[in-house]
């Protein structure tokens, strides 16, 4: 069996599953947040009752993220829909933006979209959330509200988007019945060279197999190449699972995954027992392919979809009006400093916008010194408008007054993970998407720029 | 129950993503309210470009469209996982979207909501058709007619019976999966 038909077999109580079989899973993990939160929790009251018990506490984690430092007023209602949720149910990991279980949050405006608006339990992007705080483990099933959930494939487990339907049957029952996927497996040789990071690798497979090319399957990273990548290149990689249709990824488990899970499990005291699913000899794959990464360059998926691929080499003479990184995929503290490596000393030419994607990242930014000069302030003296906000951002657009938004037709170089038309907020702009390299290389000249020009 | 339904179909072309569908600034409304579902309705599929698609598929001021069918290209409601997106175009008055193919969570959110019914079809409706064309959906022969006309759909198969009871848990219901009807809210 390939990892993902291991985890599924596991899940429910079977010694073989294949493509196609259909499965009820044991959930270990549900994650919602503040979008899709309040519509599960209908659904969950609707169907089970008002006064309907969660099938298990220490199995559901809420993270508000996405419309948080927003003056929209439902928006924040929504926020007080989860804490009042997690009250009632006493659920232990909420993630909340105030400190008083039993108070209202209000965004103030007039502080600004810079200065730090959380208390002391917020943490910002889901996806980013869920590793740091121990709540990802190796051979484990995990269901969110969010298409991105995919990234925590990266820590060898199942884990994917599902709607407030499916959301609020887990929290009555504790089970999903799923389709086994068929699996694809990228078999990765070769170690990256100068100026190629892992994004490069996502967007040059989708461009590969294209924007649904992988719909309704699994996406199995193997090969050497793959251990030679970092726990956040491996998350980066399988974020954008779905952006191929995908419907998990998922890694192997090494060394390096082990020891990233132990010492968040132990750190915050979630579940500290889990067991890995291993390579086996028979496994079948309904695409298999190998993929050097010495030969990768800088890439870019340029407007409007994530499997438009183009080499940034080729791009120059598209000028752009933004450069953005933040995000689940792009917003992690490795992220922060390849882009501060490509600007420091210099200064951008465009508007950019950073948005770190947990609090984490803000106070490792802070905390790390380059030169006697924090990694925050070099990014700062750069031009670069930093926000303390941890959040999804403009990502995803969200409601006008958000940080980093486009709100008027613009050209965007962006870290992030999808470019539809009107994914950033106007529906006329275009935005392209790229690693934290090119993106900062294309913040100093204002045109799409390789970034091995800044890079020696 | 009916088995067919006759409207002007709208067509939209591949790719459309759920931020096209329902774009994120609408997110804010809560589904399962149900005022919030009504204004669902009124800004389904007001994220398409203007440019590409000049005829609005919700009239300005209203909360449901004269389209009853949506035709569409490959991966039809890729992107985000929102259930919102299903919702709005039920919401609309949307029965069914026949296209080239659906995002896998799409799909799925149509089923477990049971919005409307993902059809897809054998030929590439999308280059053939245009909006306004007035179509016939027979859910019983799986066939979608347009003046004379007959294409052929891929059975829904064992996804029809849930939407028609209204989604996953009404299914289960019926079907004696779950016992009782649902509680009172």
């Amino acid at each position: 069996m390939t990892l993902t038909e291991k985890v599924l077999a596991r899940a429910s109580g079977k010694a073989h599953v294949q493509p196609g079989d259909n499965v009820w899973v044991n959930v270990d993990v549900l994650m919602t947040h503040d979008v899709c939160g309040p519509g599960t929790i209908g659904v969950f009251k609707r169907e089970f009752g008002q006064h309907a018990k969660v099938w298990d506490q220490s199995k559901v984690v809420i993270i508000p993220d996405h419309y948080i430092f927003t003056a929209d007023s439902m928006s924040n209602r929504n926020v007080d829909i989860l804490r009042s949720f997690v009250r009632e149910q006493e659920l232990p990991y909420f993630y909340d933006v105030i400190d008083d279980p039993s108070g209202e949050w209000k965004f103030d405006a007039s502080k600004g979209q810079l200065e730090r608006q959380y208390g002391s339990n917020y943490t910002g992007v889901c996806h980013t959330t869920l590793p740091w705080k121990g709540h990802t483990r190796p051979g484990e099933i995990l269901f969110g509200t969010d298409s991105h959930t995919c990234m925590a494939g990266a820590f060898n487990q199942f884990a994917t988007g599902i709607g407030n339907t499916d959301a609020g049957f887990i929290l009555g029952t504790g089970k999903l019945l799923i389709k086994v996927p068929e699996t694809m497996r990228f078999f990765l040789e070769g170690a990256l060279p100068l100026g190629v990071m892992a994004k490069d690798v996502i967007l040059h497979v989708i461009g590969e197999i294209g924007f649904d090319g992988a719909t309704y399957r699994a996406m199995q990273w193997e090969g050497p190449g793959v251990y030679s990548l970092s726990m956040d290149d491996r998350m980066t990689i399988a974020n954008m699972a779905i952006e191929a249709g995908g419907k998990n990824g998922i890694f192997p488990c090494d060394q390096k995954t082990l020891d990233y899970v132990n010492e968040r499990v132990l750190e915050n005291g979630t579940k500290s027992e889990f067991k890995p699913v291993e390579i086996d000899a028979d496994q079948v794959f309904s695409y298999d392919k190998v993929f050097d990464l010495s030969k990768l360059e800088p890439t870019v998926a340029c407007h409007p979809d994530p499997g438009n691929r183009k080499l940034a080499k080729e791009l120059e003479h598209i000028s752009l009006d933004r450069a953005y990184i933040g995000s689940c995929t792009g917003g992690k503290t490795s992220d922060f400093f390849a882009f501060a490596e490509v600007v420091r000393g210099k200064t951008v030419k465009i508007d950019t916008v950073g948005v770190p994607a947990t609090t984490k990242v803000v106070r490792e930014l802070k905390e790390t010194l380059w030169g006697g000069q924090s990694v925050w302030q070099i990014l700062q003296s750069a031009g670069v408008q930093l926000t303390e906000n941890a959040s999804c951002a403009a990502c995803l657009g969200g409601p006008v007054d958000t940080f980093g938004r486009l709100n008027k037709p613009m050209k965007c170089i962006s870290a992030t993970n999808r470019n539809f038309p009107g994914r950033m907020g106007n529906k006329e702009s275009e935005v392209f998407l790229a690693s934290p390299y090119t993106v900062a290389a294309s913040a100093l000249t204002g045109h799409i720029t390789d970034p091995r020009t800044f890079i020696s | 129950m009916a088995h067919t339904v006759t409207s002007p179909v709208y067509v939209v072309r591949d790719n459309i993503d759920t931020d096209q569908i329902i774009p994120a600034q609408y997110l804010t409304l809560v589904p399962t309210i149900p005022e919030e579902y009504v204004k669902l309705g009124a800004y389904a599929l007001i994220g398409l470009p203007d440019a590409l698609y000049p005829t609005r598929f919700v009239s300005e001021g209203q909360t449901s469209t004269p389209y009853k069918i949506v035709i569409a290209g490959r991966n039809f409601g890729c992107g985000s996982s929102r259930e919102h997106a299903p919702i709005a175009l039920g919401a609309a008055g949307v029965e069914a979207v026949v296209a080239d193919g659906f995002a896998r969570i799409f799909f799925r959110n149509c089923v477990a909501t049971g919005e409307v019914y993902p059809y897809d079809s054998a030929v590439r409706l999308c280059d053939v058709l245009k909006t306004g064309d007035v179509a016939t959906l027979d859910f019983d022969s799986d066939t979608l007619t347009v003046g004379g006309t007959v294409y052929s759909l891929k059975p829904l198969g064992e996804v029809r019976p849930v939407i028609d009871a209204g989604g996953i848990f009404n299914f289960a219901r019926q079907s004696g999966m779950i016992a009782g009807a649902a509680p009172s809210v």
